[in-house]
């Protein structure tokens, strides 16, 4: 009896070290979500007070007079009058209705700076679509200079350097209040490609060249990955070679990106010839990349298929071709579904491989088909990180911000198409 | 059947783009190199882009060596039209060119750049001689105790090398042996200081090279890869490191950061311009002439870049932080340039 009730006392007394003990257990794994929710609220915050002005732009609305003496200009349809016009000049004469003040050669120079240097072009382009209007006042929006703009913006903010001048910045804040210049919701963003000047760059090219890129992985990855995971699972015979295979196909899937743009470089551009730069070869070298995953993930969601369909079709005479075809494969395809948008996610936030057959460069067109040079958009973040200009800090975390959108949807396509179609047994 | 079918197409389709793809034409230009002149060269690309009805010219930033071993590949459109380059070919170089049937080659000089050494602006102005950056980065210095012999990089300070210097550790960050900043700095300031020891001087060529190029490994030199931009957001960080890079960003980051002074002479385009500031290094680029009529454009886009209101006194690439050639040889190299006079190899 004693010895029952010591032993009762023990584990008594000892409870509360294992209560605490739990406690502290369950501490620790409370502690390794917090650490990893707050380093991911730390990033989207950084992230988002860098980048969010990105997606403001500043701009100076103005009534130009196109007047042809001042331009030098007769006949907007002659390229070579074109090619020697002033074009800078008006938009000098419409500021300086706003700055009176300025009149010296250099001030003017100075007010004309601050509107950034696709302003002339613009000018130049309405002239040339339009001839008749020539020697008219139109209202158009320009975009302001890098310099205008970030000052507009980030004045108090101690990260950037005003490079205005005194008297420029005097101008702006005069200008600003006249309601010239002004900042509205940054439409170049999505609308163009690539360009040195922060206020002209945008995103849309990258955006193109990614899908276009994504196209390609996709349909060489998802096909050949579905076909490889059917094959290995259903009808490969048990032997060394398959376990080989096996063994390779898993390995491949943990071989570090950089190596298949390697492999791109010697196979797709050196052995082929292929042009650098182009959406096809970078998809290709990507679905090598993701074939894998593709692979290792199809054939789990093969294998989750119960035998009890398998045997059920058999039973009724079908034939493996028709068992694989009818049953195994709409049941595992949700699976397979998921994978392979998990990989292809991973292949669009994929920037190693690319940068050794040359899709890390600097592109201004829009690329229009397959065969035009482009970048992808974890690129194009990279290369406005490395550029100077201040204006590329914030574009760059926008372009952060509308990479993390993609990811997010594709990686909700996801989960949205395992909870739809998934099957329970 | 049908799978048949497919399959027999899709080998089809692909055995034609592999056979068709090498003649395939190209409409736009292709820019490797430098990523100290891709800064330049963007610029006037967009604005050729835009000015013309070419498309705007693809540019990479490769590194000045890496830009010359594409550039030199050979002949045909997968291969670089242009390259440009912090520092001129080498003899090595263009040989490997002409050995790949790359004879022809204009050579365009773009005007000038200065390597700085800069520290955040938080920090003291540092004024240093070739010397002293020489015994502060080099692996191996002359023994600090006397005698013509070299001995591993003793010195942790900067201090330790002269009192008049900060006494806080050795720490620069440093462009990549594949950049031409790197090569420049190396043969400017790290020879230039080297070369101030006379038995350095005496050695034969090669030694001394292995002497003065050679970077010290121990932590007290960082190589930051060819991300200028990575260097200025840690200078700015950390008041104790110093970043070497092109003037060009020293320029756009000057709310940040400052230059040192090296033998007293601030880095300024004036100092550069005539060389008064001792590290300074020339930009160029090279044409492939073969490839002028295969590629359109190409005689279009150097003309662009040299013109006068590109790279002259008050062209556009002042802006951008380029110091540009005296005015006579600028007019010279367009010259030059719009002639295509290929280089004979023998000026290098």
């Amino acid at each position: 009896m004693t010895d029952q009730r010591s032993q009762a006392e023990i584990v008594r007394n000892s409870l509360k070290r294992r209560y605490r003990k739990e406690r502290r257990f369950r501490m620790y794994g409370m502690l390794a979500i917090f650490i990893a929710l707050a380093s991911l609220a730390i990033l989207f915050a950084d992230i988002i007070t860098k980048g969010h002005t990105g997606f403001v732009k500043t701009t100076i609305t103005l009534d130009v007079t196109l007047d042809s003496d001042m331009m030098y200009l007769d006949d907007p349809s002659d390229e070579d009058q074109l090619s020697m016009a002033d074009f800078v000049a008006p938009l000098i004469a419409a500021l300086q209705e706003h700055i009176p003040e300025a009149d010296s050669a250099a001030e003017k120079r100075e007010l004309g700076r601050l509107i950034g240097s696709y302003g002339a072009s613009e000018v130049r382009n309405l002239l040339k679509d339009n001839p008749d209007l020539l020697n008219t006042t139109q209202t158009i929006e320009f975009l302001a200079h890098d310099r205008v703009s970030t000052y507009v913006k980030h004045a108090d903010n101690p990260r950037y350097s005003v490079k205005l001048s005194e008297q420029q910045q005097r101008w702006v804040d005069e200008l600003q209040e006249k309601g010239v210049i002004d900042t509205s919701f940054n439409d170049v963003l999505f609308s163009r490609g690539d360009s040195r000047e922060p206020a002209n760059a945008g995103i849309l090219g990258a955006i193109v060249g990614s899908l276009l890129t994504m196209v390609v992985t996709l349909v060489i990855a998802f096909p050949v990955g579905i076909a490889a995971a059917v094959y290995l699972e259903e009808f490969a015979p048990q032997n060394k070679i398959t376990d080989f295979i096996e063994v390779n196909i898993n390995n491949l899937a943990a071989v570090p990106s950089i190596i298949f743009g390697l492999l791109g470089l010697a196979v797709f551009i050196g052995l082929f010839g292929m042009p650098r730069s182009v959406p096809v070869v970078g998809g290709m070298v990507l679905a090598l990349m993701t074939l894998p995953t593709i692979i290792i993930s199809g054939r789990a969601a093969i294998k989750s298929v119960p035998p009890s369909i398998r045997e059920a079709a058999e039973g009724v005479g079908a034939s493996k071709m028709q068992v694989v075809l009818h049953h195994v494969i709409p049941l595992a395809m949700p699976g397979m579904l998921t994978g392979s948008i998990i990989g292809m996610a991973q292949a669009l936030g994929e920037t190693a491989p690319l940068l050794l057959i040359g899709m890390v460069a600097f592109i201004v067109d829009v690329p229009g088909g397959f065969f035009d040079s482009a970048t992808v958009l974890p690129v194009q973040i990279y290369l406005w990180a490395s550029s100077s200009e201040q204006g590329f800090i914030e574009l760059a975390s926008a372009g952060i911000m509308v990479l993390l959108t993609f990811m997010i949807t594709m990686n909700a396509l996801a989960i949205w198409l395992r909870k739809r179609l998934e099957r329970r047994w | 059947m049908k799978l048949k079918a497919a399959l027999t197409s899709v080998a089809l389709a692909g055995s034609i783009a592999a056979v068709s793809t090498p003649a395939m034409a190209r409409d736009t230009i292709n820019i490797v190199g430098s990523s100290t002149v891709y800064p330049f060269a963007t610029v006037v690309a967009e604005r050729f882009g835009r000015n013309t009805d070419f498309p705007t010219p693809k540019l990479e930033s490769t590194g000045s060596g890496g830009g010359l071993k594409l550039f030199c590949e050979g002949v045909g459109t997968q291969h670089p039209d242009i390259t440009n380059a912090s520092r001129r070919m080498k003899p090595s170089e263009f040989e490997l060119c002409q050995s790949n049937g790359v004879k022809e080659i204009t050579e365009v000089r773009i005007g000038a750049d200065g390597i700085v050494i800069a520290n955040s602006k938080e920090a003291a102005k540092a004024d240093f001689s070739l010397k002293q950056v020489f015994l502060a980065l080099a692996k191996e210095v002359p023994d600090p105790n006397g005698g013509d012999k070299l001995v591993a990089n003793p010195y942790q300070k900067w201090s330790d090398i002269d009192s008049s210097l900060p006494n806080k550790a050795i720490s620069v960050m440093g462009p990549p042996p594949t950049s031409g900043t790197r090569d420049a700095f190396v043969e400017i300031a790290m020879q230039g200081g080297c070369k101030q020891y006379d038995f350095i001087k005496k050695m034969d060529k090669s030694d001394m090279k292995s002497v003065c190029h050679s970077m010290r490994e121990d932590g007290a030199f960082i190589e930051a890869g060819e991300n200028d931009n990575l260097i200025v957001q840690r200078l700015a960080q950390d008041s104790g490191t110093y970043g070497v890079f092109g003037y060009s960003f020293l320029m756009e980051n000057s709310g940040q950061i400052q230059a040192a002074t090296i033998n007293g002479v601030e880095p300024t385009p004036e100092a550069i311009s005539s060389e008064d500031y001792p590290v300074a290094r020339s930009l160029w680029f090279y044409i492939k002439e073969a490839h002028v009529g295969v590629v359109p454009g190409i005689q279009e886009y150097v003309a662009e870049f040299t013109s006068e209101s590109t790279w002259g006194d008050n062209g556009y690439l002042v802006d951008v932080g380029l110091i540009p050639s005296p005015r006579n040889e600028r007019m010279e190299i367009a010259k030059r340039a719009k002639e295509l006079q290929p280089m004979t190899g023998k000026e290098l």
